[in-house]
């Protein structure tokens, strides 16, 4: 029975590591200037778990085949080196790679949050609501307009609160359920939740950021392949929360002006 | 060592009505065996919203007879409405969580068999520990009534991350009442794990028999200790996190609600208040939580596998020491739930190095279980099984870890199948395991009967390759973004990933069957099992030198002495190849640590 458990660890893990080495269910293609070095460190963090998921479970089997069972005349033995060598293997063969791996992956992230947007980049708000996004751009003025939350309303369909008769900023200001924008083009995101948590989930972006009711937060990311992509909602925001999704079309420059140029007319 | 306050412990004489022998009982293995009893509830309540769930992730309008009658707003036509899926997966989670990880490993075991390898003849406060039962029994019944109160139990996940579960009705179905009958629920079970915690720590300090030096504790009992630790400095958390929400419903409070939210165009009376003050909250209880749930197995399998492959322990100290090191990592890693959440992304930099950390005793751990087969004579029955299923669970869900430690890997993987993979394959599958383990191990202590271990082993075999059925593909889920928390998949790209939704839904399906031999096994034991024989497999520790089942109080006036460590196997002594722990024989006993 000890022979068959060994096998069956053993037929697990190969089988589980199959779909991997296959590549068959993989993250989606990134279409982001920044990603690249996500995809790189979890290429990394994937041979590394990958040898150490085999490496181990293949030793558990076949410790199991290899040692179960009375076996007459054998005396039990000790593991060589005992646990002191165990102890130094640990420290050194994943301690030391998996902090490695952990130093290298800052580079990544600080690409994303530690290094500030262009002053060129072009402005995008989105606010998270149950259970929709809505996107707002600035308009020629360049400036948005205050939300008034008291003025926000579903049914009058002012979901930003916008007061346009008395606030000149706001007049201008376009407000779409679909995102939009140029490709090759830096956009600075500012993230507004009306009600509840949300998350702005873009995987082939490679984005993936909370809304915060109470504080409004900055991304900022370049697309580089013109494309129509998801933006998904991970934050558990209410019974809707699996259908809150919105698209987003990465256009060609021409293209992303003309569909302002439309958006702005169906103000 | 205080073998005077060990016989100090003789608060109570046997009882003698049937009230106080079976039901208010102050005998510290009764109560093990009550809170055994409200895990096994509570696992099957569990189960079985899994298998709803399951079924509806599935095939999304599929009708489950009957559904309609656990709730018929939330099942029409015994279909599941999108808040009803919430509903019940909020409710698995906290079922599972709180009363199956936190109670069946922890206080159902620790109560039963702490005072016994202390030596001790019950906890140093009877009443307490009492109480400490009855306590989280009041809290389960409360939670239980949250299916039939007003619209239902809450949907926001056991997480209840605020504002949605501090608004109020306006939220969602469930999020008034649910959410308060929720909180309430939990703050009593917070003093009832405070109460335990508040024997366990004093009984393993002060109640151990003479010659029982810390180090001559058995792991399980050290793992118990660490854990008490770890609820006494978590639960006291939470407790007051839960209370502040409470106050936000009823109390006109906005401790976790900002100003100038708006729900159903109507602006919210709230101001102030701060989202992720409730995150940071929750988690520094909740990552502790994770570790409250799987260092008792990692001591039950370590005790089972000594047994069993009759040598100690490469190294008894670097175990505890491992597990200890766990235990205090638990408090510094808890923001890695956090990365995305919005918090400063440097905070996300500074909690991704304690969780890289953790890898290393982690690691430590597997590789002296590991280690410590190589050379044995290991003796293959169900107790075994489970504890070797368990190592290979382990090494599975703590290697997705090293995905999940990192921030930027999250911005991939935060919130899909692959989170939801890691932590069913640590906290959940690996730690129920243990129990399993745990449970064909001491049965015979327990209940005085032996389990039928044929039956054991197919129940092992079953569930093993169960398990890695429904829990691997969730990674490869992951991998292609599908987010959890979803109750069908109407994003397109998701939309492919419903075949291994089907997939995971059958084995699940099955798994959740293959556990009725598991209780056909135990039930049928319980009653007609063979009688056991005071040591059925041949241990050294106390549990093994008593009867089965053990008199009331454990050591029948005897005044135990402890004279070896815990684990002295391989040697040559009068009775085999091992010696008790309360044996005054003199042996060559090689594994003795300093």
């Amino acid at each position: 029975m000890a022979k068959l458990f060994a096998v069956t660890i053993l037929v697990i893990a190969i089988l589980s590591a199959i779909p991997i080495i296959r590549n068959t269910w993989h993250p989606m293609e990134d279409i982001s200037t920044h990603g690249q070095a996500i995809d790189d460190q979890l290429s990394d963090t994937m041979w590394e778990a990958g040898i150490s998921f085999l490496s181990s479970q293949i030793l558990l089997a076949w410790f199991i085949w290899r040692y179960s069972g009375d076996r007459p005349g054998e005396k039990s033995k000790t593991f060589p080196g005992g646990a002191k060598g165990l102890v130094a293997a640990a420290i050194v063969l994943v301690g030391v790679e998996v902090f490695a791996l952990g130093i290298f992956g800052v580079k990544a992230w600080a690409a994303i949050y530690f290094t500030p947007p262009g002053a060129d980049a072009l402005p995008v708000q989105v606010q998270a609501g149950q259970f929709a996004f809505y996107f707002r751009y600035p308009g020629p003025d360049g400036t948005f307009g205050p939300i008034h939350p008291n003025q926000i309303s579903e049914a009058n369909a002012n979901f930003f609160g916008l007061d346009t008769t008395n606030d000149q900023d706001s007049k201008d200001d376009i407000v779409t359920a679909e995102m939009a924008i140029p490709v090759n083009r830096e956009i600075r995101l500012l993230m507004h939740a009306k009600d509840v948590s949300h998350s702005f989930y873009v995987p082939a972006l490679r984005i993936h950021q909370d809304f915060v009711p109470g504080l409004d937060l900055q991304l900022h990311f370049t697309a580089t392949k013109v494309g129509r992509y998801e933006i998904v909602c991970s934050q558990l925001c209410g019974l809707g929360h699996y259908n809150m999704k919105a698209y987003l079309s990465v256009l060609s420059q021409q293209d992303y002006d003309d569909w302002l140029k439309k958006q702005q007319a169906l103000q | 060592m205080h073998d005077t306050s060990a016989q100090a412990a003789a608060h109570h004489g046997p009882p003698t009505s049937f009230i106080r022998k079976h039901i208010f009982s102050l005998d510290h293995k009764v109560i093990g065996k009550q809170y055994y009893g409200l895990g096994l509830v509570a696992v099957f309540i569990g189960m079985v919203l899994s298998w709803i769930m399951r079924i509806h992730l599935g095939w999304t309008n599929y009708a489950i007879p009957g559904l309609h009658l656990l709730s018929k707003t939330g099942a029409p036509g015994d279909v599941m409405t999108p808040e009803y899926y919430l509903q019940v997966m909020t409710m698995h989670a906290t079922f599972m969580v709180f009363f199956v990880l936190t109670v069946a490993p922890f206080a159902a075991f620790g109560n039963f068999f702490i005072p016994i390898h202390t030596g001790a003849e019950d906890m140093p406060f009877p009443h307490f520990n009492m109480m400490s039962f009855w306590t989280t029994f009041v809290a389960f019944c409360v939670m239980i009534l949250s299916f039939f109160v007003g619209d239902g139990p809450t949907l926001g996940g056991w997480t209840q991350y605020a504002p949605l579960s501090a608004l109020g009705s306006v939220a969602g179905p469930g999020q008034g009442s649910g959410v308060i009958i929720w909180a309430t629920s939990i703050a009593i079970f917070c003093v009832g794990q405070l109460l335990g915690a508040l024997n366990f720590i004093p009984n393993i300090l002060d109640l151990r028999c003479k010659g029982m030096s810390l180090w001559r504790l058995p792991l399980p009992t050290w793992a118990w200790f660490i854990t008490s630790c770890m609820g006494l400095t978590s639960f006291s958390v939470l407790m007051p996190a839960v209370i502040l929400l409470i106050l936000d419903h009823v109390a006109g409070t906005s401790f976790f609600v900002a100003s100038n939210l708006v729900l159903n165009d109507q602006l919210q009376p709230h101001s102030g208040g701060s989202t992720l003050l409730w995150q940071h909250l929750f988690w520094f209880f909740g990552h502790p939580e994770v570790y409250i749930a799987i260092v008792p197995g990692m001591g039950i399998v370590s005790h089972v596998l000594i047994t069993n492959m009759r040598k100690p322990m490469l190294s008894h100290r670097v175990m505890v020491y491992s597990m200890g090191a766990l235990a205090v990592l638990s408090y510094m890693v808890y923001g890695h739930h956090m990365f995305v959440s919005g918090m400063n992304p440097l905070s996300s930099l500074l909690f991704s190095f304690p969780t890289l950390l953790i890898t290393i005793p982690s690691t430590i751990i597997v590789l002296i279980w590991i280690g410590s087969l190589y050379g044995a004579k290991i003796r293959i029955n169900s107790a075994s099984l489970f504890a070797l299923g368990f190592i290979s669970l382990f090494i599975t869900g703590g290697i997705s870890g090293f995905f999940l430690a990192q921030p930027s890997i999250q911005i991939l993987l935060h919130a899909t199948y692959f989170v939801v993979a890691h932590f069913h394959f640590t906290m959940a599958i690996a730690a129920i395991f243990g129990i399993f383990s745990g449970t064909y191990f001491w049965f015979p202590k327990m209940w005085g009967r032996m389990m039928n271990d044929t039956l054991g082993k197919i129940h092992f075999w079953l569930s093993f390759i169960g398990v890695y059925a429904i829990f691997m593909p969730m990674h490869y889920l992951g991998l292609a973004g599908n987010v959890r928390r979803y109750q069908a998949f109407v994003v397109d790209y998701m939309q492919p990933l419903v075949g291994v939704h089907q997939f995971i839904t059958i084995a699940a399906l099955f798994t959740g069957a293959v556990q009725l031999i598991f209780i056909y096994n135990f039930i049928h034991s319980r009653f007609w099992g063979e009688p056991a024989p005071d040591n059925p497999w041949q241990g050294t520790s106390l549990e093994w030198s008593i009867p089965s089942p053990p008199p009331p109080d454990n050591f029948g006036g005897r005044h135990v002495v402890v004279y070896h460590d815990p684990y002295q196997y391989g040697v040559q002594s009068s009775t085999g190849d091992y010696v008790m722990q309360d044996s005054p024989e003199k042996v060559n006993t090689i594994n003795e640590e300093p």
